[in-house]
């Protein structure tokens, strides 16, 4: 993975010494709340329900076991001994002082990592597919341009103050895993007819409160041009999102209003005069990037391995296991795995100190000290020998981190809620775990199949509901917490927004909820049909008609 | 008690300028949009109506920074001004840098351009001055006034700045720290239009 020289630690530690004094003057009184705001956000810093909120940088989710270790020491020693991973592919913590941040932030410098601008209105942390390097569907490993797209937003001068936060996604598979159709920017990298790299620019898209998928803007960029063509972009948005309503302001609000056409050709006029500009991507400079991200020194091994075939024939638990949480792997005798976060009853994404050392230890052990964060709120090693499987999955079982749920019904993806969240209209953590309990028969789980389900406290949408097979927002009716379910949202190439089912639901119905959604899928399905796939069948109406058939109808209006 | 709070390059050094502003308009309206008060105007919108133009109070003599609706519309008055290098023109961060352009043979012909930033958080402040620097070849003094905070002077500073009129309540002297928070800036911009890759060999650090 990428390593730090003398410029990137400069950076991070000179951004330590000015958010130390930045902190200083605003607990001396010498800048008020909404001078300091903005200044404490692009650090990660939110002032949320109970205490502070921070967010600490995971850049395209990589992380060195090092880094993870130092993440479960500070959420020991100045939080509560666990830490939350979010959708961004970042680690948040739910109780920190504001005065202990500044400390906080050059303990992280000390191995390589920050909270630069993970939030406030600029350009946020860049995320990608979770399998990238590894994957046997992948044409570009998006890793480098992720890093070069990194560094170029840094402290970015022009962009320091949007008006509103700027996600860009990027990927390099054809089966895209990195939702860049719910991005600001999303890019698509592939090989053009030359064999050259490109890129397919999508614009406008995000969740949150008014979800679109993006537009496509350029079919075909070369990617020296990467970092130029962002610069008009978001120039064309700097100048004419709107500031006027915060609701109002992300780019897919201008884009949507100016149509896409008129929005590309202003895009287009502004490149005319950046094409070719310095910050034109070097050879060199991807080389130099590159580099880090070079494959694993692995072994070279046959496809198969005799004991890991025996284990999985001789033990249901492990075979099932390897069924969901073991993904395939461009190198023969190797795979990815992943460590699920969403053991039933715990808050999805949640991680202890103690876990956070046993996943360093195995991902030292196991799988060249790194490992990944994905957007869907779980740990990955990336490089993990067949024939050390067995052994990895016994040690990550004794510590709760082996369920293996990935991609069922109980992998949840979830955001801290209102438990947590000042933003929040409702929780969001019980109502996941109430549903885990409601479907706590791995037997059934699996018969269920792949299905996502994707739970936000409000309509800022950071547990992503509106692509959720099964989507659940949390709104405020008169001051009590009410639940609104979406069926049919999907991430991915055929990605898709959800349809509201109808009127919301107490929190205590939702497990009844989910579990008529699911049994009319189980009635209706075709042997090779997934639950989205039904849902795109049929359309919502069976699904709702199950769902309502004994509700009062009046009562239900009352609270629509 | 340092007599100015105006920084140019590195130093503070005294205000020759006098700013001139529009008197207020006739009736003050809040605008509202989803229940809060709108605090930024939408790039565009007039700032200006022709009574307030014509109401404007300019000092006969001296160096004057006037608003660029003023000078769009009272241009045959002031042309004297400027050709005796004492006319200076300021935009708001709402306003059309293009209808300021659009005018001119040379933008150099101005010794001083302004740009007010009525809230710090109007980030439209740093594309305008990239604008002024690159596209439309500005070369003569760029001032930031308004709510203009030492938190924000070195991203001023990278876009094409050079001279920083902090707001009044809060001291220049220490602000002056700030436009060295960084010192080894990643990407191209105004100041510096070369990446740092292209400035130095990384792979030799």
């Amino acid at each position: 993975m990428y390593k730090y020289d003398k410029i990137d630690q400069t950076n991070v530690d000179e951004r330590v010494a000015q958010f130390r004094d930045q902190t200083r003057r605003f607990l001396a009184g010498e800048l008020t709340d909404d001078e300091f705001r903005p200044l404490r956000l692009r650090n990660g810093l939110y002032i949320q329900r109970y205490a502070p909120m921070f967010r600490i940088a995971v850049p395209y989710g990589m992380l060195a076991s090092r880094q993870l270790r130092k993440l479960g020491d500070i959420a020991k020693r100045y939080d509560r001994g666990y830490g939350h991973f979010s959708t961004r592919q970042n680690l948040q913590l739910n109780w920190p002082k504001l005065e202990d941040v500044p400390e906080m932030l050059a303990e992280l410098a000390t191995v390589e990592m920050h909270a630069i601008q993970t939030s406030g209105n600029c350009i946020r942390n860049i995320t990608t597919d979770q399998f990238a390097g590894i994957a046997p569907d992948e044409v570009i490993d998006p890793r480098a341009m992720a890093e070069i797209l990194r560094q170029w937003s840094t402290f970015h001068p022009e962009f320091a103050l949007l008006p509103r936060k700027f996600k860009i996604a990027v990927s390099g598979t054809k089966q895209d895993r990195a939702v860049v159709q719910a991005h600001d920017i999303g890019m698509e990298f592939y090989l053009d007819a030359n064999n050259q790299v490109a890129i397919k620019v999508w614009v406008g898209g995000g969740l949150g409160r008014t979800p679109i998928l993006g537009s496509v803007i350029r079919e075909y960029l070369e990617w020296q041009h990467a970092l130029t063509y962002c610069e008009a972009i978001i120039r064309v948005y700097n100048l004419h999102g709107r500031r006027d309503n915060i609701f109002k302001a992300r780019i897919k609000i201008l884009v949507k209003a100016l149509g896409i056409d008129e929005f590309r050709r202003q895009v287009e006029a502004e490149w005319l005069h950046l094409k070719d500009s310095p910050n034109t991507i070097t050879e060199a400079e991807l080389k130099r990037v590159s580099q880090h991200f070079e494959q694993m020194p692995y072994e070279v091994l046959p496809a198969h391995n005799a004991s890991f075939d025996a284990a999985i024939a001789s033990n249901p638990a492990f075979a099932a296991w390897v069924k969901r949480c073991v993904h395939p792997h461009k190198q023969p005798g190797y795979r990815a795995i992943t460590l699920s976060l969403k053991p039933h009853g715990k808050a999805p994404g949640d991680a202890t100190s103690e876990q956070m050392h046993v996943v360093a230890d195995l991902a030292d052990q196991y799988s060249f000290g790194e490992l990944r964060v994905s957007h869907e709120q779980n740990l990955i090693l990336a490089d993990v020998k067949l024939s050390d499987l067995f052994a990895l999955w016994g040690k990550a079982r004794k510590h709760g981190l082996a369920t293996p749920n990935i991609g069922l019904l109980t992998d949840i993806i979830c955001c801290p809620g209102g438990d947590f969240c000042s933003l929040a209209n409702a929780k969001s953590i019980p109502i996941a775990e109430a549903i885990q309990q409601q479907f706590d028969n791995l037997d059934y789980l699996h018969d269920i199949g792949e299905i996502e389900i994707n739970i936000s406290g409000c309509m800022n949408g950071c547990g992503h509901h509106s692509v959720g097979h099964i989507g659940i927002l949390g709104v405020d009716k008169d001051g009590s917490e009410w639940y609104q379910v979406s069926i049919g949202g999907k991430q991915g190439n055929d990605a898709s927004l959800g349809s509201v089912i109808g009127p919301s639901f107490a929190a205590e119905e939702m497990p009844d909820v989910v579990q008529r959604l699911i049994d009319v899928y189980v009635q209706q399905r075709t042997p090779e049909e997934r639950f989205i796939d039904t849902v795109r069948r049929l359309g919502i109406a069976p699904f709702k008609a199950r769902v309502y058939a004994d509700k009062d109808v009046h009562k239900e209006v009352a609270h629509a | 008690m340092p007599s100015s709070n105006l920084i140019r390059g590195n130093a503070i050094v005294a205000n020759e300028w006098t700013c001139v502003t529009l008197p207020p308009p006739a009736e003050e309206t809040v605008r509202k949009q989803a229940g809060k008060v709108v605090l930024f105007k939408l790039t565009g919108e007039v700032s200006a109506t022709p009574e307030q133009i014509a109401a404007t109070q300019i000092p006969a003599s001296g160096k004057v920074l006037v608003p660029l609706s003023v000078w769009l519309a009272r241009k045959q008055e002031l042309a004297g001004r400027l050709d005796k290098g004492e006319l200076g023109v300021w935009l708001d961060t709402h306003e059309l840098i293009e209808s300021l352009v659009e005018g001119e043979a040379d933008l150099n012909d101005f010794p001083l351009i302004g740009v007010h930033v009525e809230r710090c958080a109007d980030g439209r402040i740093f594309s305008i001055a990239t604008l002024l620097r690159t596209r439309y070849g500005y070369n003569n003094e760029l001032r930031a006034f308004g709510d203009v905070l030492r938190d924000q002077l070195f991203f001023l500073k990278r876009c094409g700045f050079d001279s920083f009129l902090i707001r009044a309540d809060r001291s220049a002297e220490e602000a002056l720290a700030s436009l060295k928070d960084f010192s080894a800036p990643y990407q191209g911009a105004v100041d510096d239009q070369l990446p740092i890759w292209r400035r130095i060999n990384r792979n030799a650090l």
